[in-house]
């Protein structure tokens, strides 16, 4: 990739061929790109083998509808983190800003008699509220997200007990909010959310490929796209069969999907996400573009309490309790861990959402397998340190690589 | 010698930090489609020519005419607004991002939706207007799709200059744009700058290395001590007159313009 010189007469020879795209490059630029989404996926299928050899119940569809539901609440959360560690931050209050905006909820549903509905709103925005604070506080006055969150971790977790005031636990009893992680869908319904999720990937991923070729900036070969329609359409029929051998499409997994779809293209498609991966990548870049750097991470805070809060009401109606243990534990480490674990760097600027997912369902399968296996809290933890620090050093590493391949 | 009305045009410039005049009662001027190298030691003032035409400090006294009218340039973006486009010497690039979404970095184009967080990027225009810049240009990149931290220094120098230029700016001004680059690197930056001087631009460059601004500049100002020591036409003069006039030693400094009519050992460039 070093430099051409183009050495003797630069100015008549023909200038397309010199900007257009090395088939090469470009293989290699699919391979780097998709290569830690890659190599998580194996990790994950190694992990599901060894468990499976142990223990054959593991990948029962019970177990895995089960480990589906356990991961939600975590990845929901993950969710808000992967925007904040694309600025290349911290925010450790999420934790506890999940288990104060569930106790949020819970008292106004059960308490003060609101509508379900309205509760859980109230509850967002008691968390959107928090997070746009934490963010004002750390862009504003420079302090570190480190500190602030830390700060607010202990501050939301004295808040919980207060809201929450002498019972210590409330039980949730509204159809509506236990609903949320007990629904489950019908066969038939599971298939006709299948078939509306693969035909409408497929015209998406048509349209843009069309556009493109007629564009004249792709080569117009299809295959990298249909292997990737391939893939989607063979997880969600595996996913949807999955789920309707046991109870059925569970609606908690549908709303965490459909955030991490949504939140993806928020970061990957529009101008704002561009913003984060800029003022993640370059701060001092992204300001001298004219880039409000502030704004955007007042607004990636701002995600980010809102996606806790929306991970804690989840727990809640699981739980379906709230108590003064709710968002606390390894709740906050687990959900930064996830996304780390699968390939969002630490570092800043480099990601994506479907990490969420992914690094919920590694640390899910490794905590379930050894429900399963019954083995003692002490290994889990040790386990998934072990592989939350494999996964830190893989991602320092790749960094140290880019820096020495990059700027011959 | 320069054509009739200069593109950009400065007269009387002073600008003082406290006890230090960093410039005195300087004119400059740029014409379309000339290149004007800016020399002169640590000091002399270069930097704070160039960041008073870019609206970053602007002077205490002195006029500065645009295509002929006079203006007033307070912020970054009245010059921006004018046409005069900077690249700084940190070039101010995101490395993880990939050279279309750098060049359109903070005017991206949106194509559909409603709302600042719906709104879709229309990756396909940016992409194919990245294209036909980088094309126009001559510009050698791996792919449109590199993330620009992989680049080499030139690369990198070439993409922050065509970011410039999608403003569609009439002056642009470039800040050691050969610094850390090596040889072939260094031709290719030249040769672009050649490009813009042919696309009718005026352009600006600050540069350390005579060597580099002997081979693209029309004319060479130096500056020493934050006044005008010296406008050569660089065709009509020798390293060794432009050196004496940086370091005030010699006689550099009576040649207020044109250039020694039987200098010595003409040839060297």
């Amino acid at each position: 990739m070093s430099t051409t010189p183009a050495s003797a007469g630069p100015a008549g020879e023909s200038t397309e061929e010199k900007v257009k795209l090395d088939a090469k490059a470009q293989v290699r630029r699919v391979i780097q790109g998709d290569l830690a989404s890659v190599r998580v996926v194996f990790g994950l299928a190694l992990i599901w083998i060894i468990f499976q050899v142990q223990e054959p119940r593991f990948l029962s569809d019970q177990n895995l509808t089960n480990l589906m539901l356990q991961i939600t609440a975590i990845g929901l959360i993950s969710v808000g983190i992967v925007y904040v560690l694309l600025l290349g931050e911290i925010d450790l209050s999420v934790g506890a800003v999940s288990g104060l905006c569930a106790a949020i909820m819970v008292v106004l549903n059960t308490q003060h008699g609101w509508d379900p509905y309205l509760s859980i709103a109230a509850a967002i925005a008691a968390g959107a509220t928090i997070g746009c604070v934490q963010g004002f506080l750390f862009s504003r006055f420079d302090v570190p997200s480190f500190v602030v969150t830390l700060a607010g971790l202990l501050a939301w977790q004295g808040a919980l007990l207060q809201v929450l005031g002498q019972t210590g636990t409330i039980n949730i009893n509204d159809p509506k909010i236990v609903g949320l992680a007990n629904i489950f869908y019908s066969d038939t319904v599971g298939w006709i959310m299948a078939a509306v999720v693969i035909v409408g990937y497929g015209l998406v991923a048509a349209y843009g490929f069309r556009k493109r070729v007629a564009a004249g900036l792709a080569d117009s070969n299809p295959i990298p796209v249909i292997v990737r329609f391939v893939v989607i359409a063979v997880v969600t029929i595996v996913a949807v069969y999955v789920f309707n051998g046991d109870r059925g499409v569970p609606l908690a997994v549908l709303i965490f999907v459909a955030f991490v779809t949504g939140m993806e293209y928020v970061v990957k498609r529009t101008g704002f996400g561009r913003h984060v991966f800029a003022v993640g990548g370059g701060e001092e870049a992204a300001r001298r573009a004219g880039i409000r750097v502030n704004g955007v991470k007042i607004a990636v805070f701002t995600i980010a309490g809102s996606m806790a809060a929306v991970g804690g009401i989840m727990a809640a109606s699981r739980l379906l309790a709230v108590n003064q243990g709710s968002g606390g534990n390894e709740l906050l480490l687990l959900a930064i861990a996830g996304p780390v674990i699968a390939g969002t760097s630490l570092f800043g600027g480099r990601g994506s959402v479907w990490t969420a997912l992914l690094g919920a369902m590694v640390i899910g399968s490794i905590s379930n397998g050894m429900d399963l296996l019954s083995l003692s809290s002490a290994i889990k933890y040790m386990v998934t340190g072990g592989v939350l620090l494999l996964a830190v050093l893989v991602d320092a590493i790749a960094k140290q690589q880019r820096q020495t391949r990059g700027r011959v | 010698m320069s054509p009739e009305t200069p593109l950009l045009q400065l007269e009387g410039i002073s600008k003082q930090f406290g006890p230090v005049q960093a410039l005195d009662r300087v004119d400059f001027a740029v014409g379309a489609g000339e290149v004007v190298g800016l020399v002169g030691d640590n000091g002399a003032g270069k930097s704070t020519l160039v960041k008073a035409i870019a609206g970053i400090n602007s002077p205490d006294s002195g006029t500065i005419r645009f295509e002929g009218n006079e203006v007033s340039i307070n912020r970054p973006q009245d010059a921006v607004a004018l046409g005069i486009a900077t690249v700084y010497q940190d070039l101010a690039l995101c490395d993880n991002l990939d050279v279309v979404a750098n060049l359109f970095l903070g005017r991206e184009l949106g194509s559909s939706g409603v709302g600042v967080v719906s709104r879709q990027l229309d990756e396909v225009t940016m992409e194919h207007r990245t294209g036909e810049l980088l094309s126009n240009l001559a510009v050698t990149i791996p792919s449109l799709r590199s993330e620009v931290g992989t680049l080499s220094g030139g690369q990198r120098q070439q993409v922050a200059v065509a970011r410039s230029l999608l403003g569609e700016p009439k002056v642009v001004m470039l800040d050691e744009p050969t610094a850390a680059l090596g040889v072939p690197q260094t031709k290719q930056v030249l040769e672009l700058i050649r490009r813009l001087k042919d696309r009718g631009l005026g352009v600006v460059v600050i540069s350390h290395n005579l060597a580099d601004v002997f081979q693209v500049a029309d004319r060479i100002f130096v500056l020493r001590l934050g006044r005008p020591s010296g406008d050569f036409r660089s065709s009509e003069v020798t390293e060794e007159h432009v050196v004496a006039a940086i370091t005030g030693l010699g006689d550099g400094n009576n040649k207020q313009t044109g250039a020694p009519k039987e200098a010595p050992g003409e040839g060297a460039a």
